[in-house]
């Protein structure tokens, strides 16, 4: 029962996990390692920008008393922003630019598959706790991607939460967190 | 003489069977790590970091540094058997190590890799023994302007050591000190970069950053190769170990050569992994016969494996005594040495003798014992690597997230972490370093505050960096490594197109 829930969860944070590696092409192609390199760089330098402006905001320059709050923080950031304009450059006007594909298809596939169950799997252990959840996450993974059979991956789901259960709150006094069910058993 | 007494009083240190007992244990889960993609020397131990919290800090180093070790042979494991490297300085092992087993003579190249990593570790104790004490000395006379001086060099050296482009070195590393910067400022008591949230206030903590950037960005790495071991399997017997260790002596230029390049590039910060494909390479260039490399050349496993070791070993001796881990390993584990009360440094070796010169004996004996423990369990881990990765992979993420929550026991790290995850897939895709990124989120905080406090003494003046011979001379070699790739680029053109750069070894 819950297995079926999880399932029809699953696709719905798909779409936002594609979101970093959108419009899917034709022939298996996503996007070239050039348009990624121009992504990240360009990140990079929208973060670097964030930093100096932060910077210059808490005072980059020197006081009285020695250099300010944002003086390191902003030559990091025009550091930065920097390397990153040179890997931007490079990339763009380079004509060796690296023009094959970032990831293929199916292996992002792959990728989307175990990224989308752990958003799910976090989600869930805000609400359940986390060895509720890590069940759950687990048989679902074995079922799913291992197409292993319930009866083969509930007892392995249900034995590893156990075992962390009885290493992190009975062996090591180490909580962690945990919902209604262990509550309700007196943890 | 001095050194050589405080180690005795450092296996006296040792003598408490319990801290035999975690040697062990680490030694055992360290290879475990090692064998199994995902988890590596870095986030297994900042996973394994809270389990310690109740121990004394000198059983827990222990443990944490037998499990790094462990670590180190393990990846030896994988790379033979299965040609997947389990520890990125592993890779240049897989070159001659598989062909070897391809051939059927894989207990042969397990054996000379783990006698090789005993043998590159047990050089790097040695130097570890006798230079640490020296460099500590050394480095009680540092002001804050030396400090910043040697911080300079550590992160100038991955500039000009590392294998990848030099601006994406520079991004990673800015990026990390950016992110160390978020929080409140120690100093004025400013908030910066946390634009009016609460959460931001307590700033990114490294060890949640090195859980996600390893741990998972590595889990998604390795499943898109779709991931199906078929690997060959092994027992050593006594007979083959007999065998290949009357072969291994002829060897001894190669583990001198491979050794000093692991401790200098262990002690400055390249790493093991460059250490290991510098090795490998130096290895070939003055064989006899270069052309058996690569098919399955022995000395083509002894060369990387003993520079791979000696590098991680040395790696901590910048760690104990100046609070300068030399890895991210190594960072993790000074982590642990704050969280224990413990300040790394020159002083550690005055206040916290038992704790030094215990965890210097460990390095010794859990060295031996590791070299045991994976010579007779050979068998044990090639059958763990069996265990298909749909089992393994939600096991190890579950691990990952437990590791994170427990570092300051807040859900958002968990989120955090996953954050981190998806940065370090994509940056190792795009071969983006994550060392750098690691060791400036750990120590930018320290060389910050060494950075203002030597503004502070000198006025503004940046001079002070080059007032006298000592921390100008660091801060001239800082300035040399950080141009090497430019140095470098304009050598080859003077020779017409030379034929080896040492910056890209």
């Amino acid at each position: 029962m819950f297995m079926e829930r999880e399932q029809n969860l699953v696709p719905e944070s798909l779409p936002g996990d594609g979101e970093k590696t959108t419009p899917v092409s034709d022939a298996g192609l996503t996007v070239t390692m050039k348009t990624m390199e121009l992504v990240v760089a360009g990140l990079l330098m929208l973060v670097a920008a964030i930093v100096m402006y932060d910077s210059v905001r808490v005072g980059a320059g020197w006081a009285f008393d020695g250099p300010q709050a944002g003086y390191f923080p902003f030559f990091i950031g025009l550091i930065l922003l920097a390397a990153s304009a040179v890997t931007f450059g490079i990339n763009l006007f380079s004509r060796t630019a690296d023009l094959s594909n970032f990831v293929t298809k199916p292996a992002l596939l792959l990728v989307a598959k175990v990224l989308a169950p752990t958003v799910m799997y976090l989600i869930v252990m805000y609400y359940v706790g986390i060895y509720i959840a890590s069940a759950l996450y687990i048989c679902f993974f074995m079922m799913w991607l291992g197409k292993y059979s319930i009866r083969k991956a509930a007892p392995v789901a249900i034995a590893i939460p156990l075992v962390l259960f009885w290493l992190f709150e009975i062996a090591f006094l180490i909580p962690l967190p945990k919902g209604p069910l262990e509550a309700a058993l007196g943890f | 003489m001095d050194a050589f007494l405080s180690l005795i009083h450092g296996f006296g240190v040792l003598a408490d069977p319990m801290n035999i007992v975690y040697m062990c244990v680490g030694v055992v889960l360290g290879v475990l790590i090692g064998v199994l993609p995902g988890l590596g020397g870095a986030n297994g131990v900042a996973i394994l970091l809270p389990l310690t919290f109740s121990m004394s800090p000198t059983a827990a180093i222990i443990m944490l540094s037998s499990i790094y070790w462990g670590a180190l042979f393990g990846g030896a494991i994988t790379s033979v058997l299965f040609n997947i490297p389990g520890e990125p300085w592993s890779v240049a092992t897989t070159f001659d190590g598989h062909p070897m087993a391809q051939q059927g003579k894989a207990d042969e190249a397990l054996t000379a890799a783990f006698t090789s990593s005993f043998i590159g570790a047990l050089l790097a104790v040695i130097v570890i023994t006798f230079l640490a004490p020296v460099v500590a000395g050394f480095a009680l006379r540092f002001g804050p302007a030396e400090f910043f001086a040697v911080q300079l060099l550590t992160f100038c050296s991955f500039v000009g050591m590392g294998r990848e482009s030099p601006f994406k070195v520079l991004a990673a590393m800015t990026l990390g000190f950016a992110l160390a910067a978020v929080g409140l400022d120690s100093v004025t008591g400013q908030l910066r970069m946390t634009f009016g949230t609460v959460e931001l206030m307590r700033g990114f903590d490294f060890l949640i950053a090195v859980i996600g950037l390893f741990g998972i960005g590595e889990i998604l790495l390795t499943m898109e190769e779709g991931l199906s071991f078929r690997g060959k399997s092994t027992t050593i017997t006594l007979r083959s170990v007999m065998n290949t260790w009357i072969r291994l002596p002829r060897f001894w230029v190669t583990y001198l050569r491979s050794a000093a390049v692991g401790c200098w590039l262990g002690i400055t910060p390249g790493g093991a992994t460059p250490a290991s494909f510098m090795s490998y390479g130096l290895a070939r260039r003055f064989s006899k016969d270069p052309g058996n490399f690569g098919k399955g050349e022995i000395e083509g496993v002894v060369a990387p494996e003993t520079a791979a070791h000696a590098a991680g070993t040395s790696a901590l001796l910048p760690m104990l005594t100046l609070g300068i881990p030399g890895s991210p390993t190594a960072a993790v584990m000074l982590g642990g040495l704050l969280i224990w009360g413990l300040q790394p440094g020159p002083m550690l070796f005055i206040e916290q003798k038992d704790f030094v010169w215990g965890l210097i004996a460990s390095m010794y004996l859990s060295n031996v014992i590791g070299f045991l423990i994976v010579l007779t369990t050979v068998p044990l881990w090639a059958s763990i690597l069996r265990i298909p990765f749909s089992i393994i992979a939600p096991v190890i993420i579950v691990l990952c997230c437990i590791g994170a929550y427990t570092v300051h026991n807040a859900f958002l790290d968990v989120v955090i972490m996953l954050f981190f995850g998806v940065i370090g897939y994509v940056f190792k895709k795009l071969h983006y370093p994550l060392a750098p990124l690691v060791l400036a989120l750990v120590l930018g905080d320290m060389a910050e505050s060494s950075f203002r406090q030597s503004m502070l003494i000198s006025q503004g003046d940046m001079s002070i960096f080059w007032s006298n011979w000592l921390v100008g001379s660091i801060c001239s070699l800082a300035l040399a490594m950080l141009f090497w790739p430019l140095i470098a680029l304009m050598l080859d053109k003077l020779r017409g197109g030379g034929r080896f750069s040492p910056g890209g070894a």
